[in-house]
């Protein structure tokens, strides 16, 4: 794709999404040619709706979902989700800063289905809970497991007794 | 009900079992039955479990299971500097482990601000390349021998294995090869290296011609792969689906193409698509994509400039060993960045490329420390194993197998 194209492109996007939610952006950035936009929380299902219906945007796929934990900071957590659009050939970052109480945050399931299975891995990770997604469960951890390995404050070595271990030989 | 009624045709028997709270009458048709497949199991290709749901032979539901490979690859890169997470990047998608290692840097690269010279980047496509057959001949051979063609197996492992030569004489080691580095690759392919790569591309093709004849003269094989697990293209992209699983749906998507990456965009090859989107196109599409990599393998053994295979960023780059023992500067810069790391700015980057299985993509966040703050692995056999429940609702229980099979899931990728 040529540069100019990359740049109207990118152009394009900001307007359409300025136009519309313009109250509910909080910051755009543009770092290294990736174009990312942190929307409220109350605005991602609305903005994913918007993204993925709207005939000139089309972003149908939705390639990620993950979190950071930013350890100490006002707003903990940052949810990241990854769309694409075919019709565009761009890759578009969305950003949803969430507080640590509680840590939740509406499903995009609704709008992307693909989301079902990021949401469950960002859940067991980060124990983030996605309100109204079908099913919340744990996605590489056993069910039992109590904690949320990717948290900054869970160490790297593990915690001693978190997992059950066989019986000793009486 | 009326099941029983005909087999208890005796009024006086039926009405007793009725009765009697202690009998519970239990039709065997009439149930349906919960397994479990895996995760040890030959056909899931490698530890992936499944929880299926059989109304006789026919599966009704279907749950899959992940996380007995999880190592917690996300939370060691946290712990560790830049460079040395590219070994663990081996360890994602075992069978191409080079396009792992090649999509890493490229991602650090690209939140660095690195440019890496040109004969490096001919020498990160050649290997890709190559990681890519020899990971389809894996996905083509074990799909067959999951239907029951033994002899397939056979065969493409023998062409792997020349290309596994290739990298034990280039990285040193055939499977773990860690190739890469921040800013170039560890070591020059030698001529002799050369000479082996030139001699598979032309090997190849008629050993693929070979394969075609032994499996697609076969009636058996064709009719157990026609029509079964049919992907549309609307769920396909609604799931996520990446890389030859998509394609064989009909969708003209390739991260080669779309955003081109290393000099991909001076390349002559074409995209295969096929529009049925079942496990025989799933079957097809690979061979296809495997003359497509010939094709640009022998473009870039053409081409391939003279020069440097790392870039001349002392900040940012390891020296060459020889330098570390002979001069002072070197030294100390070899020190700092193993120790402190390269110290990237503040930012985050998402970076994906075409790996065999799908889109490998890396998703660095970075707080200009020495560690990355976070580093999340887009992997393509997660995003292709959800398809699963989709395909294999209604089909037969021995279709399962085939359905696996031609998605071409490798666990340590999805389990990360």
């Amino acid at each position: 794709m040529p540069k100019s194209d990359f740049m109207e492109i990118k152009e394009l996007i900001t307007k359409k999404i300025k136009d519309r939610f313009n109250q509910a952006v909080e910051e755009i950035s543009d770092f290294r040619n990736d174009l990312c936009f942190t929307i409220q929380k109350d605005k991602i299902v609305e903005l994913a709706k918007y993204l993925k219906e709207d005939p000139e945007l089309e972003f149908l796929m939705c390639k990620d979902v993950t979190v950071i934990d930013w350890a100490a900071r006002k707003n903990r957590f940052t949810t990241v989700y990854h769309v694409y659009s075919f019709k565009l050939n761009f890759n578009l970052r969305l950003k949803v800063n969430i507080d640590v109480d509680p840590p939740a945050v509406e499903t995009i399931t609704s709008v992307w289905k693909s989301a079902d299975w990021y949401e469950r891995e960002t859940f067991d990770m980060y124990g983030i809970k996605f309100l109204n997604h079908p099913d919340l469960r744990r996605m590489y951890m056993p069910e039992g497991f109590e904690h949320y390995p990717l948290r900054k404050d869970f160490p790297v070595i593990g915690i001693p007794g978190s997992l059950p271990l066989p019986n000793k030989a009486e | 009900m009326d099941r029983i009624k005909q087999i208890y045709n005796d009024e006086k028997l039926l009405k007793r079992l009725h009765e009697d709270k202690d009998i519970t009458i239990e039709d065997v048709l009439e149930n349906e039955m919960v397994i479990n497949m895996g995760p040890q199991h030959p056909a899931t290709h490698g530890v992936l479990r499944l929880v299926l749901r059989l109304d006789g032979e026919t599966v009704t539901a279907i749950v899959p299971e992940l996380g007995y490979l999880h190592r917690g690859y996300e939370k060691m890169a946290e712990n560790m500097s830049y460079v040395e997470f590219i070994p663990h990047t081996d360890r994602l998608d075992y069978l191409a482990t080079l396009c792992n290692n090649v999509g890493y840097v490229l991602a650090v690269e690209k939140l660095a601000g690195i440019e890496v010279p040109n004969r490096a980047q001919y020498l990160r496509m050649i290997i890709s390349e190559l990681s890519r057959i020899a990971s389809h001949m894996v996905a083509i051979g074990t799909f067959a021998m999951d239907v029951g063609a033994v002899t397939m197996v056979m065969w493409t492992f023998r062409e792997r294995e020349k290309i596994q030569d290739i990298f034990d004489r280039v990285c040193g080691a055939r499977f773990t090869t860690s190739y890469t580095r921040i800013g170039g690759v560890a070591s020059d392919f030698d001529d002799e290296a050369l000479r082996m790569t030139k001699k598979i591309v032309y090997d190849l093709e008629s050993a693929l011609v070979e394969m075609d004849k032994l499996m697609l003269g076969n009636k058996i094989f064709i009719d157990r792969l026609e029509g079964i697990g049919i992907l549309p293209l609307k769920d396909a992209i609604e799931l996520g689906i990446t890389g030859p699983n998509l394609r064989a749906s009909g969708v003209d998507y390739d991260v080669r193409r779309a955003k081109p990456y290393l000099f991909y965009d001076q390349m002559d090859f074409n995209v295969p698509i096929y529009s049925e989107g079942d496990c025989l196109a799933r079957y097809f599409i690979r061979g296809d994509e495997v003359r497509e990599s010939v094709k640009i393998l022998k473009q870039l053994l053409d081409k391939i400039p003279q020069g440097e295979i790392r870039a001349n960023d002392p900040k940012k780059v390891l020296p060459n060993k020889t330098e570390i023992y002979s001069k002072m500067e070197k030294l100390i810069h070899d020190f700092m960045i193993i120790n402190f790391g390269i110290n990237p700015p503040v930012g985050d980057v998402f970076h994906s490329v075409e790996n065999p299985k799908g889109e490998l993509g890396f998703y660095i966040v970075s707080n200009g420390s020495g560690n990355p703050w976070k580093v999340k692995i887009h992997s393509p056999s997660f995003c292709n194993l959800q398809a699963i429940p989709l395909l294999c609702k209604g089909a037969m229980i021995s279709d399962v197998v085939a359905i696996i099979g031609s998605l071409d899931p490798v666990m340590g990728e999805a389990d990360k």
